[in-house]
C-alpha cells in the first residue's frame, strides 16, 4: 500500500521536474524561464522527498524529509530571485511580448538606485520625463 | 517568537520526562505545551497574540501549498501547449509592509505564487517590482498580492 502511494507522489513530482525543464528550454525568456524552473523544482523536489518519507514510513525519515521540503522552500525563492535579479540588471533581453516594464522608468542606473513611485510622485526621483532643451534661442 | 521558544521548550521538557525523543513524543510535548501557554495567556491577558497565531501559521501553510499547486498548473499548461498565451510584464507593487522580515516574508511567497517572481525593492523599501506572467488584468493580480501582504503582515507583526 505505501509502496503504491509513493509511487504515485514520486511520479507527480518527477513528472512536474520533468515540465520544469521543459520550461527552461521552452519559454522565450530569462524571467519567464525562471518562472518555469523555481515553480516545477519546488514542488517537485518535494514531493519526491515526501514520497521517500511515505515509502519507509518511518518517522526519522518523515521528519528528514519534511526538514528538506522545509528548506527547499525556504532557499528555492531566493535563489530565483537573486538570478532573475542579476540577469534584469546585466541587460538580459526580455520576450518581445514584454507588455509593460515599471521597474526601468524608476531606475537611475549611473547612481545606482532604485526609486519607489511615491518618491518620484513626491519629486525626489529623477524627472520621469527629460524636456528637449533648444539652446539657439 | 518568545512564546514560541517557550513552547518549544516545554515540547522539549515533556520528552524527557516521558523518556522517548520520537518526532511523536515531541510534536505530543507541542501540542501540550501549545494547550497550557494558551490557558496561562487567558489568565494573565499578556500574550493572547500567540495563541492566536497558530491556528493561522496552520491556515497560512494550506493557503500557500494551495498556491503553489495552482502555480505550477499553470506554468505547466503555458509549457505544454505549443502557442504561448502569456502577457508578461514587470509592475510595481506598493509596499505596507515595513520590517525586513515582511518584505522578505512577501517577495518569498510572490516568487512561489501564479506566475510572479519578485525582482527587486527600491532603496526607500516602500515599492516591490514584479515580474508577472499575465498582467492582462492588472487590478485583480494587484488585489491577489495584497491579500497576501495582508496575510505576512499579520502573521509577522
Amino acid at each position: 500500500m505505501n509502496e503504491s502511494i509513493a509511487a504515485v507522489i514520486l511520479l507527480i513530482g518527477g513528472a512536474f521536474v520533468v515540465i520544469g525543464a521543459l520550461g527552461a528550454v521552452r519559454m522565450p525568456d530569462l524571467m519567464l524561464r525562471m518562472h518555469a524552473t523555481t515553480k516545477a523544482g519546488i514542488l517537485g523536489g518535494g514531493l519526491v522527498a515526501i514520497a521517500g518519507g511515505v515509502f519507509f514510513n518511518e518517522s526519522e525519515v518523515m521528519v528528514r524529509a519534511l526538514a528538506i521540503l522545509a528548506f527547499v522552500v525556504l532557499t528555492g525563492p531566493v535563489a530565483a530571485h537573486m538570478i532573475a535579479r542579476a540577469g534584469y540588471f546585466t541587460g538580459a533581453p526580455f520576450w518581445e511580448r514584454t507588455l509593460k516594464d515599471d521597474l526601468r522608468s524608476n531606475l537611475d542606473k549611473a547612481g545606482g538606485y532604485l526609486y519607489s513611485a511615491q518618491e518620484q510622485r513626491e519629486g525626489k526621483g529623477r524627472p520621469q520625463q527629460q524636456a528637449p532643451r533648444d539652446d539657439g534661442e | 517568537m518568545k512564546m514560541f521558544i517557550w513552547n518549544i521548550l516545554l515540547a522539549l521538557v515533556w520528552a524527557m520526562l516521558t523518556g522517548s525523543f520520537t518526532a511523536g513524543s515531541l510534536v505530543a510535548g507541542f501540542i501540550f505545551g501549545y494547550l497550557v501557554l494558551a490557558f496561562v495567556a487567558r489568565l494573565s491577558d499578556q500574550t493572547t497574540s500567540y495563541s492566536r497565531k497558530i491556528p493561522e501559521v496552520i491556515g497560512f501553510t494550506f493557503f500557500y501549498i494551495w498556491e503553489l499547486i495552482q502555480s505550477n498548473l499553470r506554468v505547466a499548461y503555458e509549457v505544454l501547449t505549443p502557442s504561448h498565451h502569456m502577457k508578461p510584464g514587470v509592475i510595481g507593487l506598493p509596499l505596507d509592509a515595513t520590517t525586513d522580515a515582511q518584505i522578505t516574508m512577501l517577495a518569498n511567497l510572490i516568487t512561489m505564487t501564479p506566475g510572479t517572481l519578485s525582482l527587486d525593492v527600491s532603496n526607500d523599501r516602500r515599492m516591490l517590482f514584479i515580474h508577472a506572467m499575465y498582467i492582462e488584468d492588472e487590478n485583480a493580480l494587484h488585489a491577489e498580492l495584497k491579500e497576501l501582504e495582508r496575510r505576512v503582515i499579520s502573521l509577522l507583526s
